[in-house]
């Protein structure tokens, strides 16, 4: 802090002064300002809905209902959540270190390339058993995406080339590469997608146990959301729990003393793209074999890995709160088409994503109000 | 009136400035002048307070209270625009350039003048002219990354010129320039003085300061030292007391040392700084256990650079460093950490710790890789913030709990952290850069009594600093380093140093080897 605010107002009067924070505001401190952002954003929201006409409190009703008012649809938006998850978490992991992967896209694309190719090419014949089938297929998926992740990752370690510019690139290049395998080499009979998996290339699903339970029936909820709490679990372990996720928050925070503490910081760079890549390569995966069934362009690549990155910060890199805000981004996903294709769930998406980024100024400064003097 | 008539003189006069920034008192009561055609130094160690004073005087910052006048005038500045239009420029140590621009369009930059369409080569005739008034050469239709680092400054001299500037204030502008730019920068100041313009020149070297300025003001700690004295009649010794001072003396208890063997051994090491200049020559030195061994020396002779070669974030281009008979100079940071170096590094915020992270995070920095902390891969948490514990009460950390973030900690706790850290370890050998810079004087202490605990624990220690009386307190010998050479060793014998000792390693600091002392002492 150099200098406070120059007093602009020589009458007397009020006049917002901003003080960086010096001591650690309380714990749930933070909860409450987002808790508090998205009210604002509501209202905010609200009142946009009015002025177009509508009911802003039916509107908001009928959102909540759409997402989350009986068993089918919660299973619906925690489908939706679940590929956000993964490429969330691999987000967060490479933010962690401020890299800044927003190729998310790309490697889920890579993951789902993965997978599928071990169906079409095929590597394991149509009546593999499940069992061996999706661990398989998740591998693949991982390699994928830490293959496409390695790419920029290695082009910043030994060139210093800006990973941001790379990892965005590959991702349309990972489009154009599936496109070329179910246009021409998987195609299924002309049309621009692969012919679908075998029943036992697919993800269980809750409903397949409807016969022993009849609450199942219907519900497309997938053993990806399984996949996604694990990797939770297992990004909590090594960013907080490791000795490498040590090396990884201790870069992120300060480079040159990571340097001094004799961390090779290229080596990093490396290994974590490619772990970054292979969470979101298996978010692919987990959506080719959980949902669609089959390598088509439209409903893979159709900016998960994006919504991660949002997803991510919004969730401040925690691998648990990744999980509650992915639920939240599936339900906008899902309501959204309920009462508008696009338009006013876009905008209360937006409104509720500045309403959180803005308020995490609170968290760093204090906002007092301070009587001027008059100057004489 | 007398002193009617010499104010008048003054082009500028600040008396009385204070200036507080939180935990610092960066400026206490300075009064400055500067006469007409003039060029004054502001003379200080880093953290003097110079750039404060200077960036009051050119609007940057606004004073506490006290007085400026220009021209005898009293002035309040609230913008460098305000400054600028009083005839105050400031060409600051990193320049405000934009690469991608002609000189030209550099120096219009801001202004009203042109208006709308841009005739260059009207204006480029302008630059050109000012700049062979003033010696000042430079194409003004070249674009700025193609400008060496002396024609950049150039070209911010010049800009300041344009605006009209009489005053001139010079932050550090010898520390990018290689030594034949220093030259031509130095002519081009004497002329621009020749041509009514002043010039405040501020330095914390002193063989500089004695070769280009009429008049010098010492800073030290936000205080006066000296005032406005000719530089004629001081010598650069006096200049470099003044500079590092005799603050108040607290007496520790100092057993006599009982060195043992050499420990880190530093043999003719060439290294260059991150300009790429030769910031290291031949430099070579030992530390044995159980001593401590200062470096003394004014700020940028290599110290910083030293203690990189040691620690392994530096490559030296010839020479060697061995710790314990062991290779470890141009291998890595994590080499000489696994055999036991310690290093509190200058910069505590920077390099030593990672801000946002927990007092435990911080003190695991060089013990996450072994057992008991690290069990195949995890950390264990539970061992960790034991130790962290035991760090805090035994080091009198004063923190909450040792989950908090260490950038919440005032300096002399965060110093604490990490020496608690590098001393953990039980090294045999550490080197310590400035580990007092900006603490205050309790805490000073507790970093003393420290370093002499270590020493009494049979490790040897290499104290670079530029506190002088720190390092007659402390050291059982003295190297003084000057332009990456050493110019002598000194032994001390315990006890407060003589006024003698004291000169002598003055002289050494700015330059003269002990041998010549010696002769000259002798003839």
């Amino acid at each position: 802090m150099t200098e406070t605010t120059s007093p602009k107002t020589r009458r007397g009067g009020f006049r917002l002064q901003l003080e960086p924070r010096l001591s650690e505001p309380s714990r749930w401190f933070p909860a409450a300002v987002s808790l508090g952002a998205i009210f604002v954003a509501l209202v905010l929201g609200g009142i946009v809905i009015a002025f177009a006409g509508g009911d802003p409190f039916r509107s908001y009703a009928h959102i909540a209902r759409a997402s989350f008012g009986s068993l089918g649809v919660i299973s619906d938006t925690i489908v939706k959540a679940t590929p956000i998850i993964l490429t969330a978490l691999a987000c967060s992991v490479a933010f962690r270190m401020k890299l800044w992967n927003i190729g998310a896209e790309g490697q889920f694309i890579m993951g789902a390339f993965g997978a599928s190719a071990i169906v079409l090419t095929p590597i394991l014949p149509a009546e593999t058993p499940r069992w061996l089938f999706v661990p398989v297929m998740m591998l693949a998926g991982m390699l994928g995406g830490a293959l496409w992740g390695f790419i920029p990752g290695y082009l910043k370690a030994k060139f210093n080339v800006n990973e941001i510019i790379s990892s965005l690139m590959l991702n349309y290049i990972a489009i154009a590469w599936i496109n070329y395998w179910i246009f021409g080499v998987w195609s299924e009979g002309g049309f621009q997608m692969s012919a679908k998996f075998p029943d036992n290339a697919w993800l269980p699903r809750l409903l397949d146990y409807a016969e022993s339970i009849p609450a199942f029936r219907g519900l497309t909820t997938h053993a990806g959301l399984l996949i996604g709490i694990l990797a939770a679990f297992v990004v909590w372990l090594v960013i907080y729990r490791s000795r490498w996720g040590y090396e990884i928050r201790l870069i992120g925070d300060n480079p040159r003393a990571a340097n001094y503490a004799g961390i090779n910081i290229a080596r990093n760079v490396i290994f974590v793209m490619m772990l970054s890549g292979a969470l979101a390569g298996l978010g692919g995966m987990s959506e080719v074999t959980g949902v669609v069934h089959r390598l088509q362009t439209s409903p893979i690549a159709a900016g998960y890995g994006f919504t991660g990155i949002i997803v991510a910060w919004l969730a401040k890199l925690h691998p648990a709160v990744v999980i509650l805000v992915s639920i939240l981004f599936g339900a906008l996903l899902l309501a959204g088409r309920e009462i508008q294709p696009s338009g006013v769930p876009k905008m209360i998406q937006g409104i509720i994503l500045v309403s959180l980024i803005a308020s995490d100024f609170l968290l760093r400064y204090r906002v007092r109000l301070i009587r001027t003097e008059v100057e004489g | 009136m007398a002193d009617e008539q010499s104010s008048y003189e003054n082009v500028v006069e600040m008396r009385g400035i204070v200036k507080r920034f939180p935990g610092v008192l960066a400026s206490d009561h300075v009064d400055f002048s500067l006469r007409r055609g003039e060029i004054h130094a502001l003379l200080g160690e880093n953290g003097a307070g110079k750039s404060t004073l200077m960036n009051i005087l050119a609007g940057l910052y606004r004073q506490d209270s006290g007085s400026i006048s220009v021209n005898g005038r009293p002035v309040t500045f609230s913008s460098p625009r305000d400054a600028i239009k009083a005839g105050i420029g400031m060409v600051h140590q990193h320049f405000m350039l934009v690469p991608s621009q002609t000189v030209t369009e550099n120096v219009l930059l801001g202004l009203d003048d042109p208006r709308f369409l841009m005739r260059l080569s009207e204006y480029d005739k302008k630059v050109a002219e000012l700049g062979e008034q003033f010696g000042l050469r430079v194409d003004p239709r070249a674009k700025v990354w193609q400008l060496s680092v002396g024609e950049q400054q150039r070209v911010e001299i010049l800009k300041m010129l344009y605006r009209g500037a009489q005053v001139l204030i010079m932050d550090e502008p010898t520390a990018v320039l290689a030594p034949q730019e220093i030259e031509d920068l130095f002519e081009t100041l004497r002329s621009m003085t020749l041509q009514g313009k002043s010039i405040i020149f501020i330095s914390h070297k002193l063989n500089e300061v004695a070769s280009i300025a009429d008049r010098i003001t010492v800073l030290r700690r936000g205080q006066m030292t000296a005032g406005g004295v000719s530089a004629v009649g001081v010598s650069t010794q006096e200049l470099a007391r003044l500079m590092v001072g005799r603050a108040v003396v607290f007496h520790l208890d100092k057993s006599p040392a009982s060195p043992g063997e050499v420990v880190l051994d530093v043999k003719d090491v060439y290294a260059e700084n991150d300009k790429g200049l030769p910031a290291l020559r031949g430099l070579s030195l030992n530390v044995r256990k159980g001593e401590i061994v200062g470096v003394a020396g004014v700020a940028g002779n290599g110290q910083r650079e030293l203690s990189q070669v040691i620690g392994g974030l530096r490559k030296c281009a010839k020479g060697e460093v061995r710790l314990k008979g062991e290779l470890v100079s141009n291998r890595s940071a994590l080499y000489g950490i696994q055999r036991g170096l310690a290093y509190v590094p200058e910069d505590r915020t920077h390099v030593g710790s990672a801000p946002n992270l927990s007092v435990t995070d911080n003190v695991i920095m060089k013990k996450y890789r072994q057992a008991p902390i690290s069990h195949s891969g995890l950390l264990d948490m539970n061992q960790a913030t034991r130790f962290a514990k035991g760090l805090k009460e035994a080091y009198d950390i004063i923190v909450p709990t040792v989950e908090t973030p260490v950038r919440l900690l005032s300096g002399g706790n965060l110093q604490r952290v990490i020496l608690a850290r590098e001393i953990s370890g039980e090294p045999d050998f550490m080197v310590a850069v400035q580990p007092t810079r900006g603490l205050d004087v309790g805490a000073i202490e507790g970093v003393h009594r420290l370093l002499l605990t270590q020493r009494e624990a049979g490790s040897g220690v290499l104290l670079i600093s530029e506190e002088l009386d720190e390092l007659l307190w402390l050291s059982d010998r003295i190297y003084v380093i000057y332009e990456g050479r050493i110019m002598g060793e000194i032994q001390l014998g315990g006890g407060d140093a003589s006024q003698e000792t004291v000169d002598v390693i003055g002289q050494m600091m700015t330059g003269t080897p002990l041998e010549n002392i010696r002769m000259e002492r002798d003839a």
